[in-house]
């Protein structure tokens, strides 16, 4: 095959993983700007958290690497209890810091997010040290598609990352459409006050989306380290923006948007990698977040006489 | 006041003497009204007179700094909104504030959305649709796409849902054309007398409303300056030149 065709087919699975984890963390960014018009800087770092606690839950164990046998059952095992201490975390930050600012300036719950971040990363840093941590190489990375190629990668990562993030998006657009929860969850985001109208309990619904969107986000640093083999308390900070900026690209508040936008900014990474130079890639990916803004700042799915919500 | 029917019943809304407030702006100067189960009471008044921070205080969007509201002997007025539905108060409230982004049968199950009754609900849903055929046209359409006259009846339609003992109807007449004004009077007429439904109805058009209430209230600068059967207040010299719009 065509050298050239062979790297950019890579470049494309490439681009579809980094759109996988960055889909995750949007999620929950454009959920909550939806529901309490709050860009949660704190976001981000429930990635990193999610990447190092499923790092220590692993520890807690005798684990083999790469994982064979019953283990293998405990990777779901434990990304659930990785969704249950983010999701958690989320809600008790929702709790303590934005709450109270409920009826204040957009700006106060703003600044507040990110010193809440801030916080987040010295406390990471504390607890799981400042360099860059490695995560066993519980997956394999032999290539499926040796014999046809060996510059383009498919392997058991690939489908440990696709195969937890594909039908956590799936499962959440289906949650926030159908069940009862999701419209009302909808309704708060579209008419707060409405919907206490109807007997919804908001402040329970902007639990509820905190625990979904930190949940996400968690599992998705867990699949990043079990994917990348590394990462460091401070990474949550760029992933929360470019998840930012695929929320904004979407259309923020708008879920199927910010599946969108993470696609775009994971191929448009991907490309620049190849074509232009990784350490270009930043300066692209930035770039297009203040085109988007000063020409079409509702997004790409966002409605142009209103900002779409949730 | 002159003798009504319900005397010597205990209402079902009690209303003693509440002032509410937006920040320092003293809205409500100690407004007292009673509705008593199965009527239809109104409360007319113009522009800024109260009517709506009165139901707003009602249903626990806004409290009362001082007064008390009972539902059926029940102190009400210090619950958080949300709570109210579960007691038997649903709204349609000022503006409609229906759900844009959600269908016209999302919005009305999210009326119901306290209630687990499945096959109950679909058939409430049916009844709403009998009440008004356009939104059974429209069910899939977001609320959004309405036309303002099918958006009220959205906003009813939606109240309706929870099943209420006390219905709250806020300014439903408002933006209409004349025909559909007819329309939905009719219509509240049919709820009360159909399904029994106690309604406290908020309304500047005051000659309509009058003509189906039981009962009135005329709000003023936040106080009620009268109260009367509705064909009293209609009759009324000071309620026909100024509300109803009468010169000399």
């Amino acid at each position: 095959m065509d050298p050239q065709l062979e790297a950019f087919l890579r470049q494309v699975l490439v681009g579809l993983s980094i759109g996988c984890y960055l889909a995750l963390i949007a999620l929950g960014y454009t959920m909550v700007y939806g529901i309490v018009e709050l860009i949660n800087f704190a976001h981000g770092d429930l990635f990193t958290f999610g990447f190092f606690i499923s790092l220590t839950i692993w520890g807690l164990f005798d684990v083999p690497t790469p994982l064979e046998g019953a283990w293998i059952l405990a990777l779901p095992a434990i990304a659930i209890v990785v969704i249950l201490l983010s999701g958690g975390l989320n809600v008790v930050i929702e709790r303590v810091a934005y709450r109270p600012l409920r009826g204040a300036s957009k700006l106060a719950p703003l600044i507040t997010a990110v010193g809440m971040s801030f916080m987040l990363e010295a406390i990471f840093a504390y607890i799981w040290g400042a360099n860059q941590i490695n995560y066993p190489r519980f997956i394999p990375t032999t290539n499926f598609l040796n014999d046809f190629s060996r510059i383009i990668r498919f392997t058991p990562r690939d489908i440990l990352l696709f195969g937890v993030t594909i039908p956590a998006m799936i499962g959440l657009t289906l949650f926030i459409d159908r069940t009862r929860l999701g419209k009302a969850m909808r309704a708060a985001a579209q008419d707060r006050e409405a919907a206490a109208m109807m007997g919804i309990n908001v402040n329970r619904i902007i639990a509820i989306t905190f625990f979904i969107g930190g949940g996400l986000a968690g599992v998705a640093g867990m699949v990043y380290g079990l994917y990348t083999g590394s990462g460091r308390f401070i990474m949550g900070f760029e992933f929360g923006l470019f998840a930012f900026t695929a929320a904004v690209l979407g259309g923020i508040g708008n879920i199927r948007g910010a599946v969108l936008g993470a696609f775009i900014i994971g191929m448009v990474q991907a490309m620049s990698d190849l074509y232009i130079g990784g350490e270009w890639s930043r300066v692209i990916i930035f770039s297009l977040l203040i085109l988007m803004l000063v020409f079409r700042p509702s997004g790409i799915l966002g409605s142009t006489t209103s900002v779409e919500k949730v | 006041m002159t003798d009504t029917p319900t005397q010597g019943k205990a209402p079902l809304l009690h209303v003693e003497d509440i002032h509410s407030y937006y920040g320092n702006i003293h809205a409500l100067h100690g407004i007292s009204l009673d509705v008593f189960e199965g009527e239809i009471v109104t409360l007319i008044g113009s522009n800024g007179a109260g009517k709506s921070t009165t139901i707003r205080t009602i249903s626990g969007i806004m409290h009362p700094r001082q007064g008390a509201i009972y539902l059926d002997g029940a102190p009400i007025h210090n619950l958080p909104a949300h709570t109210l539905v579960a007691h038997g108060i649903a709204q349609s409230p000022e503006g409609r504030r229906i759900f844009p982004r959600l269908s016209v049968i999302d919005n009305l199950q999210m009326g119901a959305f306290l209630r687990r009754d499945k096959a109950e609900i679909q058939r409430d849903i049916e009844n709403v649709y009998a009440l008004f055929p356009r939104l059974k046209e429209r069910h899939r359409q977001f609320a959004g796409t309405l036309s303002g006259g099918e958006q009220q009846m959205l906003a009813m339609g939606r109240a309706m849902m929870a099943r209420p003992r006390l219905l709250l109807l806020d300014e439903p007449s408002m933006g209409l054309a004349p025909v559909l004004v007819d329309q939905i009077f009719e219509i509240i007429k049919r709820i009360n007398t159909e399904q029994g439904t106690t309604i406290l109805l908020v309304e500047q058009n005051a000659l309509m409303a009058l003509e189906i209430a039981a009962r009135g209230y005329v709000l003023q600068s936040g106080s009620i300056v009268l109260s009367d059967t509705g064909a009293a207040l209609l009759e009324n010299d000071m309620v026909r030149k100024v509300y109803l719009g009468e010169v000399g």
